[in-house]
């Protein structure tokens, strides 16, 4: 069997593949979701935005459901922790997220306006909600969340829900919705016809400037303002939070989430390379490339996600109220034998996974265009 | 102590979430082998109704499935919203089955769903019945690995508490997965699902021919439904029965409690038809009984005995003497964890601690719990016994009706006689509620009889909550009540709007048929 300190730190990076396949993949539909009613003004044209990620957002949630089961897996108290810590939050999410199917399926079996319309809006705020609050509680990861255990090492928040909203936690948020509003327009950039494509690429060369501009003063409130932690002990694999008799290990001080990056410079091209792909997708929607644009908008979620998990690395949930029971790759994982046991089923079934999703994108590939809309009126 | 309101309001909103759920999983099952049968049919002959009646249950299919996503998503992340506790305790076990089904079973079943809608031009005949074919294998897988975590609550297998870390942890994978009662769980499930889908598919072709309507699709469905019903039922009820076999060695107090058996027979146990279960008197007033089934269904003997509540409860209290060991021992534990006197006697009283944990509910510190609290968490160990007791007896005689309308109408569509009997077609329509409330009535016997425990013999339910405020589980609970209801009243609007509407007539040429008309 593998050390445990080394699973660990393969299923931090695992979550880490996990998080950039749902920003990647679902991460579209969302971006879509949130700008379908403004890209498309008639009833037609939004049918073709639509009508672009219905066959496929069903199966791009699954990085979201997986996320969750993955985290249950490999990080037990990380999954009971903040998921009753931010139970309210959690509560609109999950409600947010159950308008998706419901609004794709119910949408366009009633050709009544008002029913559609309704509908638009069910997947508006499907689309645009869920965008907002991953980044909001990304935030208040920086932030550090209000818990510890108890005796019975049961997870005690004493935080509110309000409490989560504070400014750098909605510029956060801010950053993931204009990072996600930037990809799905790449993608209907690349899927639909005109006059949709046209509109749905200066959405998102706005959405790429945004995006530019919030990250950049996130991480400059990062650096300067932001009160860190920093894990100064040696990693313990196998403690637990807050252990009886465990040393103070965690200090705090101003801009220590660029702990990571000061010891090595070299992690510094994630957020420099983040911030190139943001400017290179601007570009690329500028001369109509959609397709390279498409890429080099994955290549942001993908750095965003890679910079923010360097930054708080080795941490996954730090406690504002007692840094030292803050929750990390070190303390948090399951046993070895199941971290092992999930990574094998991992490297087994998630090659066959990328396989068939890529051969039924394959299928599904060319453009949906306003003349195939009226073709199948009453179809879609 | 935790607040027994909030466990009530937990567990309500648990209940609450997964039954709802349950309402969409069973059809989504059962509709996607009806559609690769009908849709085999077509590939195989090649004749065009079968394609219109494989696209008209899809498009019901698909009102259906959206709903049970929906639902779904909810379930995955509620394990750590209310139930922080047991996430933590069981995390180690249970997130396995939950993580693996989404890779292997969920991706599958949600890529492919997909293409089955809007891969119809796009596909050759084949490739079409191969993703409907994929997205009814990967409902099924999804099934099997919920159901493996599920019976790892129902018999924990496989697993050891380490008191290090505080919670149960993996020793054997290959016992979670095999776990006889997983196993069982799964077979019953699945081919109840079958059922849901078949009486569905029956009692709406039923309609269609009351109505006179499309008496082509109507009929064809109805012999696939009453051959595929009438296979799938019968197994329900032996599978079932199975299940029943397994129960009684692992979980012993929940067919007790189903039998309303207060004292243990003589062997062998005779079957209790019906009766009035009396709680506190301990009895049950006009039993009608049948001798020897019990004994034979729960252990395949005629000198073994089914034990009875007040025995099970007597088996408990030594238990819960020893789980009192074990708390206090690893209490000295967590202070000092090299003390090698409290490191022996946690061992040798570890596989109790479970019980001890049951003294929660009375008592601050178990340690310390009285003759009369002992005695207490030890008749906490019984479940709701009229309850089960009714819930049981509804869903068995669901179970046979189910045998019998399969065989009339196979008989019926055998000789081609299913239009003749206006009273059968009606019987059958009426049954549509029927099976929803058969499985319904499964899962409350099989999770409400689980209690008190979330994990059968390891961890108290109660124990398992999240310390969440009061207020915001009322509020959430009323969220979910009022939003899934909504869209409940949409989804059986669209279904009945679907149905009334009828399928494609095969004269008018659908939009697909003209594309590929323009096309070519």
């Amino acid at each position: 069997m593998l050390e445990h300190a080394v699973l660990q730190v393969i299923w931090w990076l695992l979550l880490g593949v996990l998080l950039i396949g749902f920003a990647v993949m679902d991460g579209f539909d969302m971006g879509v979701g949130a700008t379908f009613r403004f890209v498309g003004r008639s009833d037609e044209e939004r049918c073709a935005l639509l009508a672009s990620i219905e066959p496929v957002w069903d199966g791009n949630q699954v990085w979201f459901i997986l996320g969750g089961g993955a985290v249950f897996a490999a990080w037990p108290v990380l999954y009971a922790t903040s998921f009753s810590g931010l139970y309210l939050a959690m509560f609109l999410l999950l409600l947010a997220l159950i308008l998706r199917p419901v609004g794709f399926m119910f949408r366009n079996r009633v050709p009544d306006p008002r029913w559609r319309n309704v509908w638009d809006w069910a997947l508006t705020v499907g689309g645009a909600v869920p965008a907002l609050l991953f980044g909001v509680a990304f935030g208040n990861l920086f932030l550090g969340l209000p818990f510890h255990f108890d005796e019975l090492r049961r997870p005690l928040y004493t935080g509110g829900f309000v409490g989560l909203l504070t400014p750098f936690a909605l510029l956060s948020g801010l950053v993931s919705l204009s990072m996600l509003i930037m990809h799905g327009c790449t993608y209907a950039a690349l899927k639909v016809g005109e006059p949709m494509a046209l509109r749905a690429t200066q959405v998102g060369r706005a959405a790429a400037a945004v995006f530019v501009v919030v990250f950049i003063v996130t991480g400059v409130w990062t650096s300067d303002v932001l009160v860190g932690q920093h894990l100064a002990a040696a990693a313990l694999s196998g403690t637990v939070p807050g252990a009886a008799g465990a040393d103070p290990r965690v200090v705090l001080y101003r801009g220590a989430w660029l702990h990571n990056f000061r010891a090595h410079p070299v992690l510094w091209l994630a957020p420099s390379g983040t911030l190139l792909a943001a400017i290179l997708t601007w570009a690329l929607l500028s001369i109509a490339r959609p397709g390279l644009a498409f890429l080099s908008s994955a290549l942001v979620q993908a750095g965003t996600i890679l910079t923010a998990g360097i930054a708080l690395f080795p941490f996954l949930l730090p406690s504002s109220t007692d840094p030292d029971q803050g929750l990390t790759v070190w303390n948090a994982s399951s046993s070895a034998r199941t971290l092992q046991l999930m990574l094998i089923a991992v490297i087994v079934f998630l090659p066959v996974v990328l396989i068939y999703t890529g051969w039924v994108f394959r299928v599904l590939r060319g453009r949906i265009t306003l003349e195939e809309i009226r073709r199948h009126a009453g179809w879609y | 102590m935790i607040d027994a309101t909030l466990v009530q309001l937990s567990r309500a909103q648990f209940a609450l979430t997964a039954l709802y759920h349950f309402l969409f999983v069973p059809l989504t099952l059962g509709l996607s082998m009806l559609l690769v049968i009908m849709e085999s049919v077509y590939v195989m002959t090649g004749r065009e109704v079968w394609r219109r009646m494989t696209r008209f249950w899809g498009t019901l299919f698909g009102i259906n499935f959206a709903m049970g996503v929906a639902t779904g998503i909810t379930m995955e992340f509620q394990f750590g919203t209310n139930w922080a506790y047991y996430a933590h305790y069981a995390g180690d076990i249970f997130g396995v089955p939950l993580a693996i089904e989404g890779l292997m079973a969920f991706f599958l079943e949600s890529t492919f769903v997909g293409l089955f809608f809007f891969g119809w031009e796009r596909l050759s005949k084949v490739g079409h019945l191969m993703v409907t074919g994929l997205t009814a294998l990967g409902s099924n897988l999804s099934a099997l690995w919920i159901l493996v975590a599920n019976g790892w609550m129902q018999n924990p297998t496989g697993a050891v508490f380490n008191e290090h870390t505080m919670r149960m942890e993996l020793s054997s994978f290959g016992q979670v997965l095999f776990n006889p009662v997983a196993q069982a769980k799964f077979v019953h499930t699945v081919a109840a699902g079958y059922v849901v889908g078949s009486v569905f598919v029956l009692a709406i072709s039923a309609w269609y021919l009351l109505q006179r309507r499309h008496a082509d699709i109507a009929k064809r469905s109805m012999v696939v439904a009453a051959s595929f019903g009438l296979a799938c039922s019968l197994s329900v009820v032996v599978l079932g029965d199975e299940s029943g076999y397994v129960a009684s060695d692992n979980q012993k107090m929940k067919v007790a409690a189903i039998e309303a058996e207060w004292t243990t027979q003589p062997p062998p146990a005779a079957f209790t038809l019906v009766g009035l279960p009396d709680v506190k008197a301990r009895t049950t007033h006009g039993a009608i009984s049948v001798p020897w089934v019990l004994g034979l269904i729960a252990t395949r003997s005629v000198d073994e005995p089914v034990l009875g509540i007040q025995e099970l409860v007597a088996q408990a209290r030594p238990r819960i003497l020893s789980g009192m060991q074990a708390w206090s021992a690893l209490q000295r534990l967590r202070r000092d964890p090299g003390d090698p006197q409290a490191q022996q006697r946690f061992d040798a009283h570890r596989a109790d601690l479970g019980y001890g944990l049951l003294l929660l509910r009375f008592v601050d510190d178990p340690a310390r719990a009285t003759a009369a609290q002992v005695d207490q968490a030890a008749w906490s160990t019984v479940p709701n016994v009229p309850v089960l007791f009714w819930c049981f007896r509804a869903m068995v005689a669901c179970g046979f009706y189910f045998i019998a309308l399969f065989a009339v109408a196979f008989w019926k569509s055998a000789r081609h006689r299913l239009e003749d009997s206006r009273t059968f077609l009606r019987c059958a329509l009426y049954s549509l509620p029927l099976p929803w409330v058969a499985a319904e009535l499964g899962w409350v016997v099989a999770e409400y009889g689980r209690q008190p425990w979330a994990i059968d013999g390891v961890l108290p339910t109660f124990l398992g909550v999240s310390p969440v405020p009061l207020h915001e589980v009322v509020l959430s609970l009323a969220g979910f009540l009022v939003f899934y209801t909504a869209l409940a009243a949409v989804d059986v609007y669209l279904m009945v709007r679907t149905v009334r509407a009828g399928p494609r007539e095969a004269r008018e040429p659908g939009p697909q048929a003209a594309h590929a008309a323009a096309r070519s």
